[in-house]
């Protein structure tokens, strides 16, 4: 059977990898081609690097960073950030990317997935969603959580898997940074409705909360980013922890 | 040298980085003499099978390697490359393929439990049914990473590994010096690498 996947997601702006509390005291931590190392040697499964630069010039320090990370890490890549169009897709997949997420981009152009997914395949295509509970229902927001687009969540989420995308990034803004677990009453309304897997994110504190998250049956793979770099969390503790408890890990 | 195959059918970036990586001469080559004069040939592929056996036939490639495989030349197949070594495909309609290994590859879908979810991707463990000297630097229960909706059949005597996902699905495959990989060896982390390592000692 496949295991369930343990994936750390590095923000990259300018070409280097930063970390920062809810987008604000953004540090310069390491380079890309250093951390995806350590976390390839660490156990990772995959690994997500999200593309923070606003400008041209980041765009490029970002896919050379990129293709140097593919030429030497082989174990799926997924990046998202900026993707709005399908050149957007082929920049990134002709650095080595193996999956391409959008979120924004989408919500901008729906029917970029759909595109996406028939040129390069389901498998290529993630659909990221940034989640908030407004007035009892689950919004989607755009501009990474700033914006409520007014957009129903659960409907978002089967509108993707229709129009091809093969996986959901399920993040909760309303867990996010909180570290007090996975948003499991959100994600399980949503794997219950759509076959793709699930990627949760947000509210990651300490090995339990995978545990907790995996045993709910919700999600196909956790995601975090800080408890990671900051080494809160060592991935090879967290999936030796989760093996002895019954869930399946690639150790 | 081992030249891999490039008849526009996938991104070849991983593969060729994955071998450079291992201090491995390999060559991205759509030049029929450049590929009839390599040591290793390797047949990639993503996306349809229908395509991507049209695309072979339209550069001749079929019976390049056909002759390939005559002359016991190590022919690797990876993913949709190891589904074209069969005889015939099921995907979206009936389609011939190289005709390499006796078989047929078919749908995940309606054979496995519906709990399961297609495509099957993600991290799966090799189950070894025979000993092959491919299997020189892994071991029994190793990790490689799978995505695929179709999958082999017909194929039981072939088969050198499993992965379970429902149904027994054949992960490694061999006929005489061709070899098949359902999974990606390039994506497969160390243990990816080091089956590809053992392709390239054979």
């Amino acid at each position: 059977m496949i295991t369930k996947r343990i994936i750390p997601c590095l923000d990259v702006r300018n070409g280097r990898v930063v970390k920062g509390v809810n987008f604000e005291g953004i540090q310069d931590v390491a380079s890309p081609v250093e951390l995806a190392h350590f976390y390839n040697d660490s156990g990772a499964d995959e690994l997500v690097f999200y593309d923070i630069t606003a400008s041209f010039e980041g765009r490029a320090l970002f896919t050379d960073a990129l293709t140097q990370v593919a030429s030497e890490i082989f174990i799926p890549l997924t990046v998202g950030g900026g993707i709005n169009t399908l050149d957007d897709f082929d920049r990134v997949l002709k650095c080595g990317a193996d999956k391409v997420s959008v979120n924004s981009g989408a919500i901008k152009d729906p029917s970029l997935i759909e595109k996406a997914a028939k040129k390069y395949g389901d498998q290529c295509v993630v659909l990221s969603m940034d989640i908030k509970r407004v007035d009892g229902s689950f919004h989607i927001f755009s501009k990474g959580g700033r914006i409520d687009t007014g957009i129903d969540a659960l409907e978002w989420a089967k509108m993707g898997e229709n129009n091809g995308a093969g996986e959901l990034v399920v993040n909760s803004i309303d867990t996010d940074g909180v570290k007090k677990g996975f948003d499991l009453e959100m994600l399980q309304k949503i794997s219950d409705l759509v076959s793709i897997p699930v990627i949760a994110s947000g509210g990651a504190g300490k090995k339990e909360d995978f545990l907790e998250l995996f045993r709910a049956g919700c999600a196909d793979a956790g995601l975090a980013a800080s408890i990671f770099h900051f080494k809160e969390v060592d991935i090879m503790d967290l999936k030796r922890y989760l093996n002895e408890n019954n869930i399946e890990m690639r150790i | 040298m081992i030249a891999i195959i490039d008849y526009g059918c996938g991104n070849l970036f991983s593969l060729s980085s994955s071998l450079r990586s291992l201090g491995i001469e390999c060559k991205i080559t759509g030049d029929k003499d450049e590929i009839a004069s390599a040591d290793r040939i390797i047949l990639p592929g993503v996306g349809a099978f229908g395509d991507a056996a049209q695309k072979l036939r339209d550069c001749g490639m079929v019976e390049l390697i056909r002759k390939l495989a005559d002359e016991s030349k190590p022919i690797l197949g990876i993913c949709l490359g190891m589904q074209l070594l069969f005889e015939r495909s099921f995907e979206y309609g009936a389609h011939v393929g190289l005709g390499l290994i006796k078989g047929y590859v078919g749908p995940l879908e309606g054979q496995i439990p519906e709990n399961l979810k297609i495509p099957h991707m993600g991290w799966n463990k090799l189950n070894l049914a025979k000993s092959d000297p491919i299997f020189k630097y892994i071991e029994q229960g190793d990790y490689m990473y799978f995505v695929h909706s179709f999958y082999a059949k017909g194929c039981v005597e072939n088969t050198l590994a499993f992965a379970e996902y429902g149904v027994a699905v054949p992960a490694i495959v061999k006929s005489g010096s061709v070899y098949g990989m359902q999974f990606h060896p390039e994506k497969s982390g160390a243990k990816g690498l080091a089956l590809l390592k053992a392709f390239a000692e054979l």
